[in-house]
């Protein structure tokens, strides 16, 4: 053991408590606002403490929406930003494992080559084709759908490579087992891979449902329905179309639920999240 | 898929099956950037004209700032589900005139339905923007605005402010005298920095914004509003920014709360702010004409418009365009435009209009709204103050309004900022003539 | 590496690569060929029209002044970001690295901005720091500060790499935290016995240790700061003032809004393409002696 001194560790608590306030602070913020007047807020002067507005901020934020823009209320949005985050994931998640799957136990012709051809995209994000995509989704007819906001998005090898390192690590003993067992590649993927993979498999959709929920670029240009917006695409258009001043606390009551799903993903399936993490970097 | 839609489309189906079961509704899309009271204004003439008949339903919707309805209408039109009708803000209409076949001009859309369409019923100064050179009109003008300078009259009278100032020097005086009354961070500020410091600053003092009548005449024209005049004016901003007595206040109409909050008590922005003013100003307010430098030759000549005119998209069924064609005649009746002009402070586009607003005495009782209307006819109009219509004329703003701020944040002299404004704008220029062949 | 023991079906394979083939090819490779090929073109805003022009739209693009200033933002931008996250965050690891009781629960506490998207942690700060409105412009207004990021381009990226701080202090914690504690106590208690005091022992023991991590950490955060802060600058600033915040990826954003310049944008995402290959290139050769977990 190195040397322990009390000292040392108040230190550490206090930087430590001072790290958790920087990071709590903003947050912190936003939720007080979102519990105020729309005047207290805006004039400057916004107290610390909570205000008695929050039922009325969040019940018009979620169902009534601003009272002068027809934006949609959050509700709806909320329900495309489910959608597009569970289809993001689960659709990655089902693309990566069957690819995997056949890169990890078969042998074909051009097997190095079709792992190459997913492979590459790790290199580029869909920031820096942004227009190009666009066109792609736009030539499709894919604009305002669900297809639209989830497919570009799955195209991307880094489930596929969790998955394949994961399966190297799958003893050998098991595929010759099953098919000692008389078990074909159905059988062997069904019966023994899956079960195996069921926390890789959580660990990528907490990454993957985090990833598709905030996205902001890709559903603000290819969604011009007020009815297929997300809610992180939602805020901004809150605060700045408006002629009037704009209605911080319902702004900031959408920030706050925009936050809370994957927040709470976070928290609550921490071990998931740092082990999801951990692995797709790799 | 879009629930809510669904079901207010099934609620609508359900309705109408109820009431006349063989009556097909054509439903027409239009998409627009009002937001505020204007919002209100835009959904009670749709909600009016489906109500005045049974064929037609047209459908507003909002889809944020003008660059943003602009954008969602330009993708939607890739993606083919534009809508019928889109607003365009006026700088936009370059772009627009030069798509040809994604837009279905006005005047082409009245002949072909039918309509009773006399372009000489409206206004010159405001259909000549948004007409070809030989007169025919392309795009319906719906809010049409000036910039006028907007007064807290209560403020003024406290900093010892006798008369509403008129020319520029008289402004800077006068924003002085608010700073030292208690107005720190806001002597005056405007709204839409490049449309009224470059825009309408040179058309109201007749010194081109660039060759070619401003680009009315063709689109190989060259930007030139990097003259001593405009150096001048820029120098004195920047001057003034040092200590607030003015305030920057954004590139579009974002800072307009601070003259409704009391902020600023001089305020240059669009007349079409009237509406929201009328609402949220808790002051006695007016609005006044532009300022303008007493030494500068010819100065003040005339504005010219702003604001936003509706475009009929291209591709669509005759039936429809035949819907298009009753609600444009709709929305020009006399007393429906007289009506708008009013509640919205936008000028009125029919001389009926206006001839009847004159005539009811409404400008005795509300010279306010008179002002955009005085600055636009105050002289006949020359080569500088037409209009202007310049290619990527909306990209071309944010690079205007990027050097200005250049320029107030001290970055560049106001020489430098204009050059560079100039010079960039002339690349954006000569790609846009490239493209529009 | 490679399994000994196969399947040897002749189609399975392959029927199994066909979803992620179709969508790679549709959603990767269709789009960046057609970057590629309208870098070459001149379109007009509604597609009507189109023309080749060879390199003309790289030529333009580098006879830009803005856009070698967008690189220099990007630089500008990614070294401020990747230099305080890293740092701030190596001093919260270490602290909650020592052993304490409560680390656990902090480590909770610490880790959640990771799933703030960016464009709300964009907002989140220009609430805070709103010129009129902002809790914390109020103390600036006190002291006579005169803070306005709507023009004064310093204060805008302050702004900007606050928020976006903010943001990645929690990755980069956690692995941080990883790293550290999968250094072993014996190296530290050598340490101690040779009579390094905590602080030598950091920087002489601890720190080397900890490289490739580090390491790793920056590359992650430069490519963090070059594409997910896009939704912290257009919430917050929207590139401005006077393109002070205009990062590179910003900027095939901006010029290619509203159809204005879709073979300059289509040009600088070919540029970008290039820069990020080469960036991935050095991280994968360093990836395999990445920290052992």
């Amino acid at each position: 053991m190195v040397e322990h001194r009390p000292l040392n560790d108040i230190i550490a608590y206090a930087i430590l408590t001072l790290g958790v306030f920087i990071v709590a602070f903003p947050v912190y913020l936003a939720l007080i606002a979102s519990t105020h007047d729309a005047a207290t807020v805006v004039g400057g002067s916004m107290p610390l403490t909570p205000g008695s507005q929050a039922l009325e901020n969040y019940y018009r934020a979620i169902f009534v929406g601003g009272s002068r823009t027809s934006r949609e209320p959050v509700a709806h949005m909320l329900i495309n930003s489910f959608i597009s985050a569970i289809g993001i994931a689960v659709g990655k998640i089902f693309i990566s494992i069957l690819s995997a799957y056949a890169v990890v136990y078969f042998r074909f012709p051009f097997r190095k080559t079709a792992f190459w051809i997913i492979f590459v995209t790790l290199m580029l994000p869909v920031e820096v084709r942004i227009y190009p995509t666009y066109k792609v989704v736009a030539d499709l007819k894919m604009l305002d759908t669900y297809a639209g906001l989830i497919m570009p998005l799955i195209a991307s090898a880094t489930g596929t490579l969790l998955f394949r390192q994961f399966f190297m690590t799958v003893p050998e003993e098991l595929l010759e087992a099953s098919r000692i067992d008389g078990a074909g590649p159905f059988r062997f993927f069904w019966d023994t891979l899956l079960p195996l993979s069921v926390t890789t498999i959580a660990a990528l959709f907490v990454i993957q449902f985090i990833y598709g929920w905030n996205q902001y670029l890709w559903p603000l240009l290819i969604t011009t329905q007020d009815s297929m917006q997300t809610i992180v695409t939602g805020i901004k258009k809150m605060l700045y179309t408006t002629d009037e001043l704009a209605e911080w606390q319902l702004a900031m009551a959408t920030a706050i639920l925009a936050m809370l799903p994957p927040v709470a993903v976070v928290v609550f399936m921490q071990r998931l999240f740092v082990r999801g993490l951990v692995e797709t970097e790799k | 898929m879009a629930f809510r839609q669904f079901g207010a489309a099934a609620t609508v189906t359900v309705a109408l099956a109820l009431a006349s079961p063989a009556h097909a509704v054509t439903e027409l899309q239009w998409w627009h950037a009002m937001t505020g009271a204007n919002n209100d204004v835009v959904n009670k003439l749709a909600a009016d004209f489906n109500a005045s008949q049974s064929d037609y339903k047209v459908t507003p919707s909002f889809k944020g700032s003008y660059a943003d309805t602009m954008n969602a209408g330009i993708a939607a039109f890739r993606a083919g589900t534009a809508p019928h009708i889109m607003q365009v803000f006026e700088v936009g209409t370059a772009t627009m005139m030069s798509a040809t076949g994604a837009i279905k001009p006005v005047y082409q859309l009245m002949k072909d339905a039918g309509e009773p369409f006399d372009p000489k019923a409206y206004l010159p100064t405001i259909t000549g923007y948004y007409s070809t050179s030989k007169g025919d009109m392309l795009s319906f003008p719906f809010n049409s605005s000036s910039t006028v300078m907007w007064i807290n009259n209560d403020e003024l009278k406290k900093a010892g402010i006798a008369e509403i100032p008129k020319t520029w020097p008289e402004v800077f005086a006068a924003a002085k005298k608010l700073k030292a009354a208690g107005h720190e961070t806001c002597g005056f500020s405007n709204a839409w920095a490049s449309w009224v410091h470059i825009e309408q600053f040179s058309a109201w003092h007749n010194v081109p914004i660039g060759t070619k009548a401003n680009g009315l005449d063709g689109f190989d024209t060259e930007l030139k509003f990097n003259s001593p005049l405009h150096v001048k004016h820029l120098q004195n901003l920047i001057d003034l920014q040092k200590d607030k007595t003015y305030d920057y206040a954004g590139r579009a109409n974002g800072g307009e709360a601070r003259f409704a909050s009391g902020e600023c008590a001089i305020f240059l922005t669009s007349s079409g702010y009237y509406g929201t003013a009328k609402s949220t100003a808790k002051f006695d307010f007016t609005s006044a004409p532009m300022p303008y430098y007493p030494d500068a030759a010819g100065a003040p000549q005339n504005s010219i418009i702003g604001g936003a005119s509706l475009w009929v998209m291209g591709g669509k069924k005759p039936e429809e365009y035949k819907g298009v064609a009753k609600f444009f005649t709709f929305l020009s009746d006399t007393n429906r435009q007289a009506d708008l002009h009013q509640k919205s402070g936008y000028l009125p586009i029919t001389k009926a209009a206006y001839e009847k607003t004159k005539a009811d005495g409404f400008y005795e009782k509300n010279p306010v709204l008179q002002t955009p209307l005085k600055e636009l006819t105050n002289k006949e109009p020359t080569e500088n103050s037409r209009g202007l219509r310049f290619g990527n004329m909306v990209q071309m703003r944010e690079l205007w309004s990027e050097e200005i701020e250049a320029a107030l944040a001290g970055k560049k002299t106001a020489q430098e900022a204009l050059d560079a404004a100039v010079a960039r704008g002339n690349a954006m220029l000569r790609t846009f003539e490239k493209t529009a062949k | 590496m490679e399994k000994s023991v196969v399947f040897n079906n002749k189609l399975l394979p392959y029927l199994l690569l066909v979803p992620q083939l179709i969508i790679t090819v549709v959603f990767f490779y269709w789009p960046a060929s057609q970057a590629v090929l309208q870098s070459f073109k001149r379109e007009d805003a509604f597609g009507l029209t189109s023309e080749f022009v060879g390199l003309e739209n790289y030529q333009s693009l580098f006879a830009q002044p803005e856009y070698y200033k967008s690189m220099l933002t990007t630089l500008i931008f990614s070294s401020l970001v990747a230099a305080l996250s890293l740092s701030i965050a190596l001093l919260f690891a270490t602290q909650a690295d020592k052993n304490l009781k409560a680390a656990g629960t902090y480590k909770t506490l610490m880790i959640w901005p990771y799933a703030v998207a960016p464009a709300v942690a964009g907002v989140l700060w220009i609430f805070m720091f709103h010129p009129s409105l902002g809790t914390l412009a109020r103390p600036l207004r006190w002291m006579n500060f005169d803070w306005n990021p709507l023009l004064n381009g310093n204060h805008a990226m302050t702004l900007v790499v606050m928020a976006a701080v903010w943001k990645q202090i929690s990755y980069n914690f956690l692995f941080f935290l990883a790293g550290l504690q999968s250094i072993p106590k014996s190296v530290l208690e050598a340490g101690a016995i040779d009579g390094a005091g905590p602080m030598r022992r950091f920087w002489t023991i601890v720190f080397p240790l900890l490289s490739p991590t580090t390491f790793f950490l920056l590359v992650v955060n430069v490519v963090y700061v070059f594409f997910d802060t896009f939704g912290i600058i257009d919430a917050v600033t929207g590139g401005g003032p006077a393109g002070a915040t205009t990062t590179m990826v910003y900027k095939v954003y901006a010029d290619g809004r509203l159809g204005g310049d879709l073979g300059g944008s289509a040009a600088q995402s070919v540029v970008l393409m290039v820069i990020v290959i080469a960036l991935t290139a050095v991280q994968f050769k360093y990836v395999e002696r990445k920290v052992q977990y």
